[in-house]
């Protein structure tokens, strides 16, 4: 059969009544269990999703389909969708079925996408490489023993392998830009608030950001503008409209560049990645785009001033998983305390309880001050920063990540090796504004490298028209 | 018992924190009902149990009553509201926090009026500030497991908490009546102690009298009326008093109140206090009170017992007393008001007011919003006595019982049914006093000769003879003539 690799081949097959949507759902449950061992899914919604493309087929023979007719989503284990279990990838969460659907998920279904199953992440979004969940760890499906990235490893391998044809990820810190960069597909982090967090089960409140894994820059724009945008649901998400992203693609004028010193100097980068970064770089100069370079000497306190904020944010957010109302209870306790001490000991695996340890103690009297004042002081630095340097450019371009994807077990023990994987991700989560990875060619070993550009809030439109200008002519 | 020269040393300082729940229909940060007494946990959605994926909204409604008390305790109103996470594990708590202001309460100091034996003393307030309630914890007889209703989980509240400038139990009885007064006027809270609407916790310490620092604060739980807090406040005092006299140091400490005895015990030390984390809720955006909203508020506010106060004794003359009873009540004070509206017999609507209606209320045990007679009725009766058709017995024990049983009765109409109107033309009067003084010639001698006490019976069979109808007035003036001098 023939290989769907984007929307718009799927919709011109649809037009031209060479498949249906039915054929596109069977097509990639094929392929999900072919690539059953990449353990990208957790629950594949096989019978619905069969049902629903019947009953789009209908619609689009009466012409009365959504635009999102014929396109295959997957979503991670945080977005709730209505009397579907829903587990964030822990064990706290056991046979937990939400009675609702998150706005994102819910918009996609208003548009005739089918929701085929529910991805793999890791525990919660907190982690790098998705071996935090309950579920078991993804596999790489450019290399079966290196990590996928994460925390959204199973929605980045599932676009990757062709398990479908875009998928909903989660982004705190790097969660869908990371993992993108790991498979070689595309991956936004949209500006913080663009879309609703209704349903989407939360880590740290002011950073989680829904975000969209596509093979190409246009399925991912026409998923974006399909969720994003008010949402009576989340009284913090923004009330600016939604452009619709997929019709301004066109990309012609000249744009002002900056690339931080800190990130290409970086020790810990990768020389192919290094090399590749600046290659794109030379490559747009020569294209007649100014290029500069910019000090960032606030690198080194993003990551800390992430891990504080989230860690402090998560702790609070995860003290509703206690036993008492839904989820996970040990069998156990023998008293209130217990109960308590023990769910949570059992229910939690070791990095989620390591974050909210970490988050417990920098809010904790004592150390507030220290901790969690001064990180929300530096936060406010880094974003007044970010955005400063966005008025005078219209882009920053820097190394999504700095290596390719690592092997299994490689940071196990080393939680702050683990952590500085997220080091050129966490700008764009501290300030809230856009980012997106793009694919920027392999390595030595052919692991795919990522390339991000970050642009001002809400500047997503000339974020995709750079991205498509970018991808298209690599 | 310590003897009153020993606590007359000691002086007594307290502060009160007091829990407001306002009437809102629907919850803090979601839209299920606040709807009281319903089955438990059906006024529960997926957001106030905290299911996750769920995010809070701010209650509009619920701002603009805490913007009232703001204004009617003369505060200032914060205009860009952060809310806060307050931390802690307790099964009624579903989401493992309450959402509160912690920096930043929607308004910042004020101060209420109190009076204490026609004294007034004002009462600084900290802060007034917004947060939700928590659910209920339940032990049931013969369950081994605790039970948790929801249904109360979100509902709205406000937490009005003072300065230390109370000084006794009467001042601090006063302050919750004070309090309870003005939400009752601003219709926010039903301000009933004993369901819970309204709870009170009070910070109590003492110090010798003439310092000027304050001692260490107890705080005390769980008193769910009025008269426990007067209670707690005074047993606090003797005990600490007693402590402070033999020496033992005085722990910052909470203590609970325990109703049948009136004593208080230890309910955690200050080294085992909570830790609450508070910290800026990220899923709530500000709540900005832009002007125009602060004078919608501000031009929807109702008169205030204060003010009403100072209009019954300024405008109408009323003594304080009578200013004081007549504003207790929102109901009442607006009844007659509008009592005021029809009469300008001001004095004489104030004792109708406080005389036979609080009398029939209070027998029956009714609410104002019950009593069938409508204002200007009253001032009809008013009217017939200033007239002179009635006297005020007349019109109090025959006329009132009668509109009383029959709502829709005018009192002119009954008294000329019931043949109840004074005769005051001179005419018709003259020859009853005529027969009465030719029945009692004797008298009349005696009269005459210097018995001037006997006028008083004359008139009596005067009254007697025309059936009560014979203008007083008009027959004692016809009487002394016919009587001679």
């Amino acid at each position: 059969m023939e290989k769907f690799h984007s929307f718009d081949e799927i919709k011109r097959s649809l037009e031209n009544r060479e498949t249906d949507c039915k054929t596109i759902v069977q097509y990639y449950l094929n392929n999900i269990k072919t690539k059953a061992h990449l353990n990208a899914f957790v629950e594949v919604y096989e019978q619905s999703a069969l049902a629903k493309a019947e009953e789009i087929d209908e619609k689009l023979a009466s012409g009365k389909a959504g635009k999102l007719a014929g396109m295959v989503v997957g979503i991670k284990d945080v977005l709730c969708l209505t009397a579907h279990t829903v587990n964030a990838s822990s064990k706290i969460l056991e046979g937990f079925e939400s009675q609702f659907t998150s706005t994102a998920v819910q918009r996609l279904i208003e548009e005739d996408a089918i929701i085929i199953g529910r991805l793999n992440c890791d525990e919660f979004g907190m982690g790098s490489s998705n071996e935090n969940s309950v579920h078991g760890k993804v596999l790489n499906d450019a290399d079966n023993t290196r990590v996928p990235g994460g925390s959204s490893g199973g929605s980045a391998v599932a676009v990757q392998a062709n398990l479908c044809t875009t998928s909903l990820g989660t982004d705190t810190g790097g969660s869908v830009r990371q993992p993108a960069a790991f498979t070689g597909i595309v991956g936004i982090k949209p500006t913080y608030s663009r879309v609703s967090r209704h349903g989407l089960i939360a880590y740290a409140s002011s950073f989680d950001t829904i975000g969209v894994f596509s093979r190409n820059i246009k399925d991912n724009a026409l998923v974006l503008e399909t969720i994003a945008g008010p949402d009576d649901y989340d009284s913090t998400v923004s009330r600016k409209s939604v452009p619709q992203y997929s019709t301004l693609l066109h990309f012609g004028k000249p744009v002002k560049i900056a690339y931080l010193k800190e990130t290409i100097d970086s020790k810990a980068l990768q020389p192919e990645i290094k090399e590749q970064t600046l290659s794109v770089l030379e490559k747009l100069k020569q294209e007649g785009h100014k290029i500069e370079e910019v000090n960032f000497p606030l690198l080194e306190y993003v990551l800390p001033t992430y891990y504080i904020l989230t860690t402090a944010e998560a702790s609070s957010n995860l003290s509703r998983f206690d036993g008492v109302k839904f989820g996970y209870r040990t069998p156990n306790a023998h008293n209130l305390e217990s109960m308590y001490k023990l769910t949570r000991s059992e229910g939690f695996g070791e990095e989620v309880k390591r974050r909210i340890m970490l988050g417990t103690f920098v809010l904790s009297a004592s150390y507030y001050d220290a901790y969690f004042t001064k990180a929300q002081k530096v936060r406010r630095l880094i974003k007044d920063f970010t955005e400063d340097l966005l008025n005078k450019y219209d882009y920053i371009i820097m190394p999504t990540t700095p290596s390719t994807a690592f092997k299994f077990g490689e940071h196990s023990n080393d939680p702050v090796a683990m952590y500085l994987e997220d080091m050129f991700t966490v700008q764009a989560s501290v300030s809230g504004v856009p980012a997106i990875s793009i694919p920027n060619g392999v390595d030595e070993k052919g692991l795919p490298i990522g390339l991000q550009i970050m642009a001002n809030s809400y500047k997503e439109a000339d974020l995709y028209a750079f991205a498509n200008y970018l991808t298209a002519s690599n | 018992m310590l003897s009153e020269d020993i606590k007359e040393k000691y002086e007594l300082v307290i502060g009160l924190e007091v829990h407001a729940q306002l009437l809102t229909v629907s919850k803090m940060y979601n839209a299920d009902s606040t709807e009281y007494g319903n089955m438990p946990n059906t006024n529960v959605s997926v957001i106030t149990l905290g299911h996750p994926g769920t995010l809070p909204k701010v209650n509009k409604m619920a701002v603009e009553y805490a913007i009232k008390m703001g204004i009617a305790c003369n505060g200032e109103i914060t205009r860009h509201n952060i809310f806060a996470r307050k931390n802690y594990f307790y099964p009624d708590l579903p989401k493992g926090y309450q959402i509160t202001q912690d920096k930043g309460p929607i308004c910042v100091g004020g101060h209420v009026p109190i009076f204490i034996n026609g004294e007034q003393k004002s009462i600084a307030l900290t802060r007034i500030h917004m947060e939700e309630d928590a659910g209920k914890s339940m032990h049931l007889a013969g369950e081994v497991d605790t039970l948790v209703d929801f249904n109360r989980a979100g509902v709205p509240l406000i937490e009005i908490v003072s300065e230390p400038d109370l000084r006794s139990s009467e001042e601090a009885y006063a302050f919750l009546v004070e309090i309870k007064k003005l939400v009752r006027y601003l219709d926010i809270c039903d301000g009933n102690m004993e369901e819970g609407s309204l709870r009170c916790d009070a910070n109590i310490s003492i110090r010798k009298k003439g310092d000027t620092e304050l001692g260490k604060k107890v705080e005390v739980k769980n008193m769910n009326s009025f008269r426990n807090v007067v209670r707690a406040i005074e047993h606090e005092f003797e005990r600490q008093v007693q402590m402070m006299e033999d020496g033992i140091e005085i722990d910052s400490e909470t203590r609970n109140f325990d109703g049948p005895t009136g004593t208080t015990s230890s309910l955690r030390s200050k080294e085992n206090l909570n830790d609450y984390r508070y910290f800026p809720e990220p899923d709530l955006s500000p709540v900005v009170v832009s002007e125009e909203w602060l004078q919608a508020v501000k031009s929807e506010m109702p008169a205030l017992p204060r003010e009403l106060f100072d209009k019954f004794v300024n405008q109408y003359g009323l003594p304080d007393y009578d200013a004081g009873v007549l504003t207790d009540s929102k109901e009442i004070a607006l009844f007659f008001e509008e009592l005021c509206t029809k009469t300008d017999n001001y004095k004489a609507a104030s004792n109708w007011m406080m005389g036979p209606v609080k009398s029939y209320l209070n027998e029956l045990t009714l609410h104002i919003s019950d009593f069938p007679i409508k204002p200007e009725q009253v001032a009809e009766l008013i009217a017939l006595i200033d007239d002179g058709k009635v006297n005020f017995s007349v019109a109090s024990q025959k006329i009132y019982p009668e509109l009383l049983r029959d709502k829709h009765k005018r009192p002119y109409q009954i008294a000329q049914d019931l043949n109840l109107i004074q005769e005051s033309d001179e005419g018709s009067i003259k020859p009853i006093i005529e027969s009465v003084i030719a029945e009692n010639a004797a008298k009349v001698e005696e009269y005459k000769s210097g018995k001037k006490g006997l006028l008083g019976m004359f008139m009596g069979q005067v009254m007697k003879k025309s059936q009560g109808k014979a203008d007083p007035k008009v027959a004692s003036k016809i009487l002394t003539e016919l009587l001679g001098d």
